[in-house]
């Protein structure tokens, strides 16, 4: 018999005989399935975390804040510096004008509505300009905001998570009532998260009279941002940064992204290495329940490395289907959950969908087989060392 | 107990199988300890806030700021025994990724109002002395390897730097300690009078105020009229309990925590399911052994205790090591500082965590012995030809 022969019966030979061992290898494959599935659960909610913040971070946009500043909330831009920065090179501009947004970001408090508690909601006052600089911006229902009164329109995410912000009904803020007239998508971006009204009406509600916090420009090309940059960051009279919109959302981004990854890869280490003793264990018992069956395939003279082989089969087998029943689990369970949290780098709420994206499933099942592999290495090695005359007396 | 030697031999049966699933056990509780230390940081202050004190904030968020005259009108309120203010300092210690929270503070009202955290009389009257002095929490000192007497530049891009300087510079004349396990030490205090004087913007305003109350069963109804005496006010407040503030603030981080947190319980299970059925199993393989026991005049009831013994052996030993582990784990460090307060192990992770070692070991030894006691001799001596 060939050698491709012998591996290949053998292994087959194997794997039929699964079912006599079906309790031990269903809960091997489970205690795969679980780790396999609580790590891209977990990665998942990182993955949508990210892309919400940065899927809007189109690199032919920019954002002006003041020098410093590490978000918007901490800057601050005078009327004429926006001016300036509207009249910039590399500026788009339309019939209308440059195409530019000078805005402010406030925190409000709204009662989330699967808790009821407070939660930091954020406010943005826009120029008419937004819409064109953003360019993914489509109601869903209802209308934009009118310019110069106290309306709003209400991001997609934040409607649905946050309650009062449905189409007619009022919020009040602070001393002022604002209408809410329209609901909006942005492509999944984290304007989804926020509420857009009049900047020119957010100012005096918020006694920030001719002051804004953030520009918003879209650039003739993302070329062009260079220059865009360098004409701004060398004027004297102006004390500024300039950022690309998807370098300032990635970075904006990063603790939460980190945190959550930090703990999902910890937690996933430590329960793969539960798995993998599990399998161990399973393997090792599989072998050890086989020994007079193996002992007679040696002595009917079938090499070594078929045996070798015929128990990694069947470990990393059992691992797959493991990993492939997590990994599909995970995307029932988890892929499109809505959710919103916290992001501190803000200090206001982001909402976003869970993502079970190709390259989690890949991994996840990748992450398996390894745990099939190692799990099942050890035991078949000692299967193929097992001495074939005291095998044969086995009971 | 002339019975160990043969619980020992029965765990020496199989030295790997034992190995394994000592591990597995041990990985398992191990997580169930993180966990733990994970749920007390997520929901932190909650537990740790002063059922007689309130927080008073500006009603539309906590970013924005009150007056600081505002003092004097709540300390004027009946049932009020102590006011203090704090602001959000943002101040950036060379680059953001070093965040700790830092705020400055009245130090004499400070130290009055929280007793938790702990500075020595020496420390106290430095603060008083130095006009740049600040306190900082355990954790943040070590992280950085502050000491006493070491100048600590900040930068705030929310409040600008005192003119003629490009960051604040700060003297580090104490370092705090907290008077109760898990009080978050992270902080930095400075003085309000320093910060009042040298901060560009916003001059007189602070941002939130803890009161003390003299009588903790009145605290709505003070919440109440704290409220109502800046109703229709350009700074409308919300006042409510400390721990209802802590925990609004916890809720924030939202869903996310108890996903992670139902979903890592999940696996918690998933890995004892297989190591209760691997230690079932190892009994089930020696049907034939213990048919012999009971042939050589083991009672049932003996029968019944020595596989329960050696299953409980064995979750417990690997529950507990898990859990020791998990504990020296966290006591040596915060795996991500900043993000999360320094974590630590509340007493009653460790005692669900030690009674569900034990509850381990007779579940997945309870099925196995029950048919061991129940074996007749003549059958389980059989089962082996």
């Amino acid at each position: 018999m060939s050698a491709l022969t012998q591996l290949f019966s053998v292994a087959w030979y194997n794997l039929r005989s699964l079912p006599e061992r079906k309790a031990a290898a269903i809960t091997a494959a489970v205690g795969i399935a679980g780790v396999v599935g609580v790590l891209v659960g977990v990665l998942a909610i990182a993955a949508g975390f990210r892309r919400a913040m940065t899927v809007s971070g189109s690199p032919d946009v920019a954002v002006v804040l003041r020098s410093g500043a590490d978000s918007e909330m901490t800057s601050g831009l005078q009327r004429d510096a926006t001016r300036t920065i509207g009249d910039a090179p590399g500026v788009a501009r339309n019939a209308a004008g440059p195409l530019t947004s000078a805005e402010l970001f406030v925190i409000i408090n709204l009662p989330k509505r699967s808790t009821g508690t407070d939660a930091n909601v954020p406010l943005r006052g826009v120029e008419q300009g937004a819409f064109d600089v953003r360019g993914n911006i489509k109601m869903v229902a209802g209308r934009r905001f009118a310019t110069g009164r106290n309306e709003v329109m209400v991001g997609a995410g934040a409607a649905r998570a946050f309650g009062g912000l449905d189409i007619g009904k009022q919020i009040k803020v602070g001393q002022n009532v604002w209408d809410v007239v329209g609901i909006f998508t942005a492509d999944g971006g984290l304007a989804e998260s926020e509420i857009w009204t009049d900047t020119a009406v957010l100012q005096p509600a918020y006694h920030r009279n001719n002051s804004f916090q953030s520009v918003y420009v879209r650039l003739t090309s993302a070329a062009a941002f260079e220059q865009f940059k360098d004409a701004l960051t060398t004027d004297p009279k102006l004390n500024i940064k300039v950022m690309r919109l998807s370098d300032f959302y990635e970075e904006q981004s990063t603790a939460v992204t980190k945190f959550i990854t930090t703990i999902g890869v910890f937690i996933a280490a430590l329960m793969g290495l539960g798995a993998l003793f599990g399998a161990l264990n399973t393997m090792y018992s599989a072998v050890a329940g086989r020994t007079r069956e193996i002992a007679t395939l040696r002595a009917l003279g079938f090499g070594a490395g078929p045996v070798v082989f015929s128990v990694l089969v069947e470990s990393v087998l059992l691992s797959i289907v493991g990993g492939v029943l997590g990994a599909a689990a995970a995307f029932l369970l988890f892929d499109g959950y809505r959710a919103s949290t916290i992001n501190w780098q803000t200090f206001s709420q982001v909402t976003f969908a869970f993502q079970v994206t190709p390259g989690l499933l890949v991994n996840a099942i990748a992450f398996a087989t390894a745990i099939g592999i190692v799990g099942g290495l050890f035991p078949a090695l000692r299967a193929a060392r097992l001495p074939i005359a005291s095998g044969l007396r086995e009971s | 107990m002339k019975f160990l030697p043969l619980v020992w031999a029965g765990l020496k049966r199989k030295k790997l199988r034992t190995a394994l699933t000592f591990l597995s056990i041990f990985i398992a509780f191990m997580l169930f300890a993180f966990l733990g230390a994970l749920k007390q940081a997520l929901s932190g202050g909650v537990s740790m806030a002063g059922l007689d004190r309130l927080i008073v904030r500006h009603k539309v968020s906590l970013i924005q700021t009150l007056p600081e005259s505002y003092k004097a009108r709540i300390q004027s309120v009946a049932g009020v025994a102590a006011v203090c203010h704090q602001t959000w300092f943002g101040g950036i210690y060379q680059d953001p990724k070093n965040f700790f929270p830092n705020m400055p503070v009245e130090p004499a009202e400070f130290c009055n109002m929280f007793p938790e955290f702990v500075l020595s009389d020496a420390e106290q009257q430095a603060w008083l002395k130095t006009r740049t002095g600040a306190v900082v929490g355990r954790a943040t000192a070590k992280r950085f390897k502050w000491k006493i007497g070491d100048r600590i530049p900040l930068r705030s891009p929310i409040w600008g730097e005192p003119i003629g300087q490009r960051q604040w510079e700060f003297e580090i004349v104490g370092i705090f300690d907290g008077a109760k396990k898990g009080t978050d030490t992270s902080q930095l205090f400075f003085r309000y009078d320093y910060f009042e004087e040298a901060r560009q913007r916003e001059k007189g305003q602070v941002g939130w105020y803890t009161v003390r109350i003299a009588d903790p069963d009145s605290a709505a109804k003070i919440a109440v009229t704290l409220d109502r005496e800046f109703a229709n006010s350009p700074y409308e407040t919300k006042t409510e309990p400390e721990g209802a503030f802590a925990q609004g603030f916890a809720q924030q981080i939202g869903d996310i925590a108890s996903i992670v947190l139902a979903v890592v319980a999940a696996v918690f299970f998933t890995i004892l399911l297989v190591a209760g059925n691997t230690m079932g199993q190892s009994v089930r393989e020696r049907t034939e052994e213990l048919g012999v026991l009971k042939a050589i005049g083991f009672s049932n009831f003996m029968v019944l205790l020595l596989v329960l013994i050696e299953s409980c052996c064995i979750a417990m030993l690997g529950g507990f090591c898990g859990l020791g582990v998990a504990w020296l784990i966290v006591l040596s460090g915060n795996p991500v500082p900043g993000l999360l307060p320094d974590l630590y192990l509340p007493p009653g992770t460790l005692i669900s965590g030690a009674l569900l070692a034990v509850a381990l070991g007779l579940v997945a030894g309870a099925l196995p012995a029950w048919q061991a006691m129940r074996l007749r001799i003549s059958e389980a001596l059989r089962r082996g030809a």
